[in-house]
Parts: C-alpha cells; structure tokens; sequence
C-alpha cells in the first residue's frame, strides 16, 4: 500500500469521522427539541407553591397593570370568557369577594381569554364587575398558567407563590373567601 | 293653505326618498356572509382545536365572526383583521405557524433531515461498495506466489478456451 493511498484513507476516514458527529449532533438535537416540547405540552397545570409567572394586563380601561409590581399583596387573577357558560356561575359572587376585599390590599384581576371586547364589556356591565378586568393578549397568561379551559382563578400569596386555584368555577362566596383568608395567613 | 299643503307633501316625499336612498346604502356597505367567511377559514376556533372558524358553531367562533363583520365594515382590510386577531389572540390562530423566530425550525428542520437523509444513504452505499474493491486490491498485493500460480494458471485455461 503506498504513502498516497494511506494518506487518502486517512482523508476520508477523517471526513466520514466528522459526518457521524454531525449526524449524530443533529438526531440528539432533533430529540432533545422534541423531549423539551413534550414535556412542556404536558407539564399539567400549575401546582401550589409554585412561583406565579408576573404577566402585565392591559386593561379595558386603557390602564397597564404589571403584578410583579404587587409583590406584597394577595392577587386573584380570574380568568374568564362572556362566552363561557360556567362562567357566570361565580362572577356575582367574585365581585362581592372584591367588595369584601378590596380595601385590605386583595388585588382582583379579571383576564378574559379568546373574547372579543365588546362582549366582554357587556358581560362585565351584565353583571356588575368593577374590578379590573382586560384581555389576554396573544393568549401568554393563558400558556404560562398552563390553562386548560375557562373558568380558572388563581390566588398568589404576598411572596408571588401561588396560594391556590380553581379549576371551573367556585361553587359559593364561601370558597372564594376560604380561599383569600389562605392567602392572607400566609 | 293650500301652497303650504303642497310644500309639506313635497318635504314629506324628499324626506321619505333621502331615507330609501340611505338605506340602501346602508345595506350595500354591510358585508355578506361569503366576505366574513372567506377570512374566517384563515382562522382557528379558540376553544375547539383544529376547526377553522367559518364551520364552527361555539358562541367564541360566533362572536369572533361577528366581529368580522364589524371590522370590515368600518373599512378594515383583510390582513389587518387577521394580524388583529393574531395580536389579540396569539399565532395559534392561523393555520400554520408564521416562518419567524423558534417557528422557523418547523419549515427547516424537514429540509435538514432530509439532506442528512441523502448524506448518510451515500454513505451506506460507499461503505457496501468498499470492501469489494479492498478484497481485489488485497489479493493482488498481497504476492502470495501460491495465490499468483494460481491466477496465472486460471488465466491462460481461460485463454485456451
């Protein structure tokens, strides 16, 4: 075998050697994307204790309220839609919680989801709602609260870790209630 | 009198006309169904996944049509309504992905794939091909003198026939 063909070899032994390593770079992070995917489509939703993602509402009023800005206080983000049929079942009794609330540093933030404004201000007038209320805009507190349907609260604690949720509706002033005085204590 | 009489009469029709006129109007600048469905299929249900929004029947998809409606009446163009919806609502609305940022990788990665593909059938192939041609080359290097004889001696039968 001459020095030539020897040297060839090498070539293309080294070529082929690199070939593999980027074959196998891309397949590791082809699967390493589609793991981080899964796992993100299918964390479930948010658990107690868990920091709260800080997300800033625009809302109806044209204000621009930013919760990490409310570090130190109980906030209640309601997440809601005019054409959510279960919706309606707790938005009287989440308005008197507000009322209850509102003067002992209880923050309640209405986000409605997948709505369009001028049903969304009819179903806030429907039904009395003065808390502040605005649109998910691009659907982001909707994906960083990992939210399955309409309605869910969530209450955060002074120190921004979530205290509580509701999936579906509250069933009474009661839970609403309990649910704050849990906060609160914290 | 009866001048006034006329007057009146002649106010009244003028009156009636105008509002026939602004009626009709009125009507030929509201848009069909076919207009607010024709960017409704461009849109996703929010609530029922995969389900253009023109064929769903959810009170979401009812009042997002519905504000279709409103938009193109008040002179909103087609991209404008779906780039508001697309603000307001997020991408997931559209029925593809848009080419930008980490939804870039949808549109390259099959084309990467399918390259590296290519790449490693021509490797296969080079590898299956190789080991004949080594085999041959060995053979005739090696110099064996028994293998050599026998060779020449193969040749030259196959020369006489």
């Amino acid at each position: 075998m001459t020095d030539q063909t020897m040297q060839n070899q090498e070539a293309q032994s080294g070529a082929r050697g690199w070939g593999v390593f980027i074959a196998w770079a891309l397949i590791i992070g082809i699967l390493a994307l589609l793991a981080f995917g899964l796992l993100e489509a299918n964390r479930g939703p948010m658990r107690i204790g868990e920091p709260a993602p800080d997300f800033v509402l625009h809302t109806f009023d044209g204000d621009q309220i930013d919760t990490s800005t409310l570090r130190g206080q109980v906030i209640l983000v309601n997440v809601w839609a005019s054409w959510c049929t279960t919706c309606v079942y707790e938005a009287e009794d989440l308005e008197k919680a507000y009322q209850m609330y509102r003067d002992q540093g209880v923050v309640f933030l209405g986000v409605d989801w997948s709505d369009t404004e001028t049903k969304a201000l009819e179903y806030l007038q429907h039904y009395g709602i003065t808390y502040l209320n605005g649109p998910d805009l691009g659907g982001r507190i909707y994906k960083d609260y990992r939210i399955k349907g309409v309605p869910e609260t969530f209450i955060i604690g002074p120190d921004g870790l979530l205290s509580s949720m509701q999936i579906g509706a509250y069933a009474s002033l009661d839970e609403i209630v309990r649910s704050i005085e849990v906060a609160l204590d914290s | 009198m009866r001048k006034r009489i006329q007057a009146g009469v002649s106010v009244f029709f003028i009156l009636m006309m105008l509002h026939a006129t602004l009626t009709v109007r009125a009507q030929e600048e509201q848009p069909t169904d076919d207009e607010v469905n024709a960017i409704a299929k461009k849109l996703y249900c929010p609530v029922c996944e995969n389900t253009p929004l023109d064929v769903c029947g959810t009170q979401a998809c009812i009042d997002w049509r519905t504000e279709i409606r409103l938009k193109l009446s008040a002179g909103w163009s087609e991209d404008q309504i779906i780039q508001y919806f697309v603000d307001q609502h997020g991408a997931q609305v559209l029925p593809e992905p848009p080419a930008e940022g980490f939804n870039l990788l949808v549109y390259i990665l099959p084309l990467v794939i399918f390259l590296a593909g290519i790449l490693v059938l021509v490797q296969a192939l080079r590898t299956w091909r190789k080991p004949v041609e080594e085999e041959s080359t060995t053979a005739q290097e090696v110099g064996d003198p028994y293998m050599s004889r026998m060779e020449e001696e193969l040749r030259k039968r196959q020369e006489d026939v």
